[in-house]
This record gives C-alpha cells, sequence and structure tokens, in this order.
C-alpha cells in the first residue's frame, strides 16, 4: 500500500473503529434489561460477562449489534438465489432500477427545465416558485397518491416507483443547471457575440461547458434523493419487493435485524451510485480545471 | 518589401463621425459627446486618457457591443453591427477570457469553429497563430496552466485567428507586469510591422501609446471627447531602447501636455 493510500484509508478505518465501539456499546446498554427479564431471570447472581454476549446475540434486539447485520447480509446474498423474494440482493436490484430509472428521468427532467428557465424570462418568473413549492410537500405524502393514481391507471412495478424518484432528483439537477448555465461572465459572452456566434453556438460552446462542473455535484445530490425516493415509494404498494418492501416486512415482524440490514445494503448502494456518478465526472471533465 | 507608410492615402477601416453615446441614470452619463474619428488600412491607433474618458466605450461602440445614442459608426463601409455580423474584426479584452476547458489550442479555433471551418484546417490555423505569439509547444496545455503574460498571447492568437483586417484591443496588457508587458509590446509591434493588419488599442499608459502606434488619439472625460490626435513616425524597426530617443521622449511629451491640458 503507497503511504498515500493510507494516509487515506487510515482516517477512515479510525472512524470506522471508532463507530463499532460506539455500536457494541449501545447495543448492550439498549438490549440489556431485556435480556435480564427473558434469559437472566431464572439464574439469579449473572455476571456482567455472561450479559454481554447475549445482548449481542438476541434474536430480536432493540439494536442488533453489527456481527449480526453482517451475518444477516451474507445469508440473505448467498442462502438464497437471485430471483428469489428472500435474497437481499434481489432487493437491492429491484430499488436499484427504479432508483437508475429515476434518476435518468429527474436528470433529463431537470436539465429541460433549467435550459427553459435560462432562455425565457417569463418561464423563470412562473416556473421557479412551483418547483420550490413541489419540494415542500413531503415526499412521504405524495408517494401514496401518485402510486395510486398511477395504480388505477395500470402502470405498476418500476414505473411509479421512479416517479416518485425522478419528483425528488430532478429538483437539484435543475437548480444547479440553472446557475451553472448562467454562470459564464459578461466576458466570454461578448467573446461570442464578437464572432457573430448563433445562441445554438453559445449554448453548446460556452453554456453547457460551463455548466458541467455544476451539474455533476447536483447529479451526485440527485441519485442519493433518487434512492431515497425509490425506497420510499415502496412503502406504500403492499411492500412486494425492494429495499422499502424490506423495511417495511422487517418492521411488522420485529425482524430488526432485517431493518438494519436493508438499511445498510441502501446505504452502499447510496455510496455505489453516487461512486459512479463521481467517477463519470472524472471521465467527462476534461483537464482537471482548478 | 519596404513597409508601407503608417495612415497614407489607404481606404478608410474605420469612420466615426459626430457620434454620441448617452447612458441612461440620474443624471444621464455623457460616455462620448460628439466624437469624429477616420482610421485608414494599416494604421495603429491608440487611444489614451484617464479612466472615464470614454476610451473603452468608442472601441466597444465600434465592436457593436454598445450603441451609439447619435451619429455614425462605419466599419469596412457597413454599420458596425453588419460588421461584426460578417466577422471583420478581432477583439481583444482586458482579460484573457479563455476557456478553462478547452486546451490551449481548442481556444484559439473557438471562433473558428463559430465561422463553420473544417476541423483539420481550424487546427491546422491555430497551430500557426500560436506559433506566431511565441506559444508553439503549448497546444495541449490548459489555460490555467500558463502565466498571465501566456495567456494574452493565447487569446490575441485567438482574436488573429479568422485573419480580420481590424484588431481591437482593450488595455491586453493592463494586468501584467511591466517586463512581460515590454516584452508582448515588442512581440506586437513585430506582428503589425509583419502584416500591417489596422490596430485600434486602447491604453493608459503614455510610453506604450507612443512605442506601438502611428496616431495616438488623445481624450478627455465627462464628456468623453478627443481633444487632440498625435502622429507618431517613429523608425518602423523599432526596439524598446527607442523610448531613450529624443523623438520618443518628444512625442510623449505632447502626448502628456494633451492629457494635462484636457484635465484642466
Amino acid at each position: 500500500m503507497t503511504s498515500a493510500a493510507a494516509s487515506r484509508t487510515l482516517p477512515v478505518l479510525t472512524v470506522l473503529g471508532a463507530l463499532l465501539v460506539v455500536w457494541y456499546a449501545a447495543a448492550a446498554w439498549l438490549n440489556a434489561p431485556q435480556v435480564i427479564e427473558r434469559q437472566l431471570s431464572d439464574r439469579p447472581g449473572w455476571s456482567f460477562t455472561e450479559l454481554l454476549p447475549l445482548t449481542w446475540a438476541m434474536e430480536r434486539p432493540v439494536l442488533p449489534a453489527p456481527q449480526q447485520i453482517a451475518l444477516d447480509m451474507w445469508r440473505s446474498t448467498v442462502d438464497w438465489p437471485l430471483d428469489s423474494p428472500r435474497s437481499l440482493l434481489f432487493h437491492t436490484a429491484v430499488t436499484a432500477a427504479s432508483t437508475l430509472v429515476g434518476f435518468v428521468m429527474g436528470t433529463l427532467l431537470g436539465l429541460a427545465l433549467s435550459v427553459l428557465i435560462v432562455h425565457s424570462r417569463t418561464l423563470d418568473r412562473s416556473l421557479f416558485p412551483w418547483i420550490i413549492a413541489s419540494q415542500t410537500v413531503p415526499v412521504l405524502a405524495i408517494a401514496p397518491i401518485v402510486i395510486v393514481a398511477l395504480g388505477s391507471m395500470g402502470l405498476t412495478g418500476v414505473f411509479p416507483k421512479s416517479v416518485i424518484a425522478m419528483y425528488l432528483c430532478f429538483f437539484p439537477v435543475t437548480v444547479a443547471m440553472v446557475k451553472g448555465l448562467r454562470s459564464p461572465g459578461v466576458m466570454e459572452l461578448e467573446l461570442m457575440h464578437t464572432y457573430a456566434a448563433s445562441a445554438g453556438h453559445t449554448f453548446w460552446k460556452l453554456r453547457v461547458p460551463a455548466s458541467l462542473p455544476f451539474l455533476f455535484p447536483s447529479l451526485r445530490v440527485g441519485i442519493a434523493a433518487a434512492l431515497v425516493g425509490a425506497i420510499v415509494a415502496e412503502l406504500p404498494t403492499g411492500a412486494q419487493a425492494g429495499l422499502g418492501a424490506r423495511l417495511l416486512t422487517g418492521s411488522y415482524y420485529g425482524n430488526t435485524v432485517q431493518i438494519w440490514s436493508a438499511l445498510v445494503m441502501s446505504a452502499l448502494l447510496g455510496l455505489a451510485l453516487t461512486g459512479a456518478v463521481a467517477w463519470a465526472e472524472r471521465w467527462l471533465t476534461p483537464g482537471g480545471r482548478k | 518589401m519596404k513597409p508601407v507608410e503608417a495612415g497614407v492615402g489607404l481606404r478608410p477601416v474605420v469612420e466615426v463621425a459626430e457620434m454620441s453615446v448617452k447612458f441612461a441614470g440620474e443624471p444621464p452619463v455623457i460616455a462620448l459627446d460628439r466624437v469624429s474619428l477616420d482610421i485608414t488600412e494599416g494604421e495603429f491607433i491608440s487611444l489614451i486618457g484617464p479612466s472615464g474618458c470614454g476610451k473603452t466605450t468608442l472601441l466597444r461602440v465600434i465592436a457593436d457591443l454598445e450603441q451609439a445614442t447619435s451619429g455614425g459608426v462605419m466599419v469596412n463601409g457597413m454599420s458596425s453591427h453588419d460588421a461584426r455580423l460578417a466577422r471583420a474584426y478581432g477583439y481583444v479584452f482586458q482579460a484573457p477570457a479563455l476557456f478553462p476547458w478547452r486546451t490551449v489550442l481548442a481556444n484559439v479555433t473557438l471562433p473558428l469553429e463559430v465561422q463553420g471551418m473544417p476541423r483539420e484546417h481550424a487546427r491546422e490555423t491555430a497551430r500557426v497563430q500560436l506559433e506566431r505569439v511565441g506559444l508553439k509547444g503549448f497546444e495541449g496545455r490548459y489555460p490555467w496552466q500558463l502565466s498571465g503574460g501566456m495567456q494574452q498571447r493565447v487569446s490575441i492568437a485567438r482574436a488573429l485567428g479568422f485573419e480580420p483586417k481590424l484588431l481591437m484591443m482593450d488595455e491586453p496588457f493592463g494586468a501584467l507586469d511591466e517586463i512581460t508587458r515590454d516584452r508582448l509590446n515588442e512581440q506586437l509591434l513585430r506582428l503589425w510591422e509583419r502584416e500591417r493588419r489596422t490596430v485600434i488599442f486602447v491604453t493608459h499608459s503614455i510610453p506604450e501609446a507612443v512605442f506601438l502606434s502611428s496616431r495616438i488619439v488623445v481624450m478627455s472625460p465627462r464628456p468623453g471627447r478627443i481633444v487632440e490626435i498625435i502622429e507618431s513616425r517613429l523608425p518602423a524597426d523599432r526596439t524598446l531602447d527607442i523610448r531613450e530617443t529624443p523623438q520618443f521622449i518628444d512625442i510623449a511629451h505632447r502626448v502628456r501636455v494633451a492629457l494635462h491640458d484636457a484635465h484642466d
């Protein structure tokens, strides 16, 4: 390992270590009352060293210990075929699919809106308040309505969930791209003016490249928002498939380990998706600008 | 080949007649007041004056970046608007205004792409222009990898790419240190001697104006007017050393007096 890589991984590992210590302590603290009540009540004179391992191995703990979550994730990905509803990867793939479709739709919508807003003063004034208002409505409230409405039109499966993902995703893209497309200064615009450049040339050769540094951070926010949207959209569908469904069934049956493994999996999925966007950014932004 | 004597008997490139520019406001600002100026082919004209004298405004009106309130401006016998659409001039701004996402070469091809020149032809032209401003070997760099003086040279190469007959420069070296500025002045003079494009050059440096110009237009502020036009007939193959000669000092003195009188 090079020293540069070491200097980057060391802080991450330190934080992870600290997190695990706090987690185990919290698990012991939160699970101890139940362990004492259920498992140690018939064993008077139990000691702390007897209590501690029991708090980290409960079947339905208040807070599962990390190794329980890791084991559950391992079993639910390895023990079942990929197309089984008991496989965690199956649910992850379902959520990832609606997230990605929603992300693409949201990005396209955000780009279209930003182009319209930048090129029309009227649309700037008339659209922007609605766009902002759309984000003040809690997604938890609007998701069931959209799912039910689209369901009654015969649209089920990935599409309705993607609509919710899109709904959360287009906003950061729109706001950032409006700012990005407007980022060229007076001098750059006048330069194009002296070339007698058409509006199309000014757009493609100046505004679009100038907006890319604004676009990519918003895509990272957007894809994370799309993931939240996709998971929220899975809650009211009667919990058929997806990480949201996994969360919901877990809480129905008090299966906290399953809830946590779905949570960790959605965090990993979020990391993978934002990482993919960051990777795309490095590929598509030339010059390693300052 | 004998260099053409500056300002002698060629066709007019820029004709400014009784032109005024008023900026709205309370009270309105008269940036230029009935300015008249004819510039013939092959001249190197400097516009000099204190800030607020309208020298940049005059340049911008000729370039159709600003509109005259009254009076006329003709460029190559056309209105300034038509001249811009005909891509009659190259314009160099105070700052390089290079696009950071484009390499040096791609920055110079930008106006050529806008003109619709085929890609390979544009790249070849850009390479030649970069070599002329002494930037051979820097084609693949990005602007932020260059010094301020080199960036401004890229912007000059960019303005010269489509071979405009008229080159307008708005204090192009204003932000540079004096040593870089001297060197660029000499390079610009060599370029002008070689190609005899018409140049309109805005500056507030007297030595720069005297060194470069065939005519120096001295302007006064509030309202912007032309107070004097000073002819300068320094030898064509001059170098920076000429600044020590009595001839140079005499012209510089006349410019200074004109500026001083204008201020009273």
